[in-house]
């Protein structure tokens, strides 16, 4: 991560249950709000921060209680930024089906990762795959056009 | 059968219109009501032709996906028809980066909708 003069920090430790996530979500897109972020870029985000958690919550820890996620956001006027890793065995990214595929339409889970793709600037993972790391940057035009006539 | 709690359920000539009780559809007990609550009108009361109207809806996440698209499958397993309208652009987007515009039929409105069931 290149050098920023970030607004806020927000590190937590949350249990893998269903809607832990909920609270620190808001708590961040509060921030962004805060810091001038309109209501669709907060769109973006909101579904950014929504399909990570939700993956290492439900697909990383598999909901075992006794596993954490670990999140660390900053944010600032002009870029998100998150990183969300669990304790889970990691997954491919490639490996994931795409979903816009007509014969995957229905079936896929992979959504959430399209998803995040879309309306991030950019989105790595460690090579394990437990590790998701992005950022939208203000201005960027990701997301913000679909062509779809495609 | 009790009051259905997520959804709000209309009748228009003989097409179910259900429109959404909650604007952000994320907490995933909600979207598994949800799902059951749409599950029930095909299942227990036999209705065939829907328009979801999603004028209320300001954000869902790619679970309450699922369970639209599960709810088409069984919809068309019972020879219905389905149709999405009202859908704001943020959320259209949602759709057409997940392709899901190719699955779903939408109209703009209702009226738009309830002319072609």
């Amino acid at each position: 991560m290149t050098h920023h003069n970030w607004s806020h920090t927000i590190q937590r430790s949350l249990p893998s249950r269903r809607n832990a996530h909920l609270e620190s979500m808001k708590e961040i897109l509060a921030k962004l709000t805060q810091l001038g972020w309109s209501d669709r870029e907060l769109f973006g985000v909101q579904m950014a921060l929504e399909e990570s958690l939700t993956n290492a919550i439900r697909h990383g820890n598999k909901l075992d209680e006794s596993k954490r996620v670990i999140m660390e956001c900053k944010v600032s006027s002009e870029r998100f930024w998150l990183r969300v890793e669990d304790e889970g065995p990691g997954f491919i990214p490639a490996d994931v089906p795409d979903c816009t595929k007509e014969h995957n339409l229905e079936a896929c889970g992979g959504r959430g990762l399209m998803l995040i793709r879309a309306y991030m600037t950019s989105v790595e993972y460690n090579d394990t795959g437990n590790r998701v790391t992005m950022e939208k940057i203000r201005g960027d035009e990701s997301g913000e056009l679909v062509d779809v006539s495609t | 059968m009790p009051e259905p709690k997520r959804i709000k359920v209309s009748d228009s000539a003989g097409v179910t219109v259900v429109t959404f009780a909650d604007s952000k559809i994320i907490d995933e007990e909600e979207i598994q009501e949800l799902g059951q609550e749409l599950y029930d009108l095909v299942e227990r009361e036999n209705h065939r032709k829907f328009v979801l109207n999603f004028s209320h809806v300001e954000f869902l996440s790619s679970a309450a996906l699922g369970k639209l698209i599960s709810f088409e499958k069984k919809v068309s397993t019972h020879d219905g028809e389905l149709i999405l309208t009202n859908i704001r652009p943020e959320i259209y987007e949602v759709f057409a980066i997940t392709k899901l515009t190719k699955l779903f039929q939408i109209k703009d409105d209702e009226a738009d909708a309830l002319a072609v069931l």
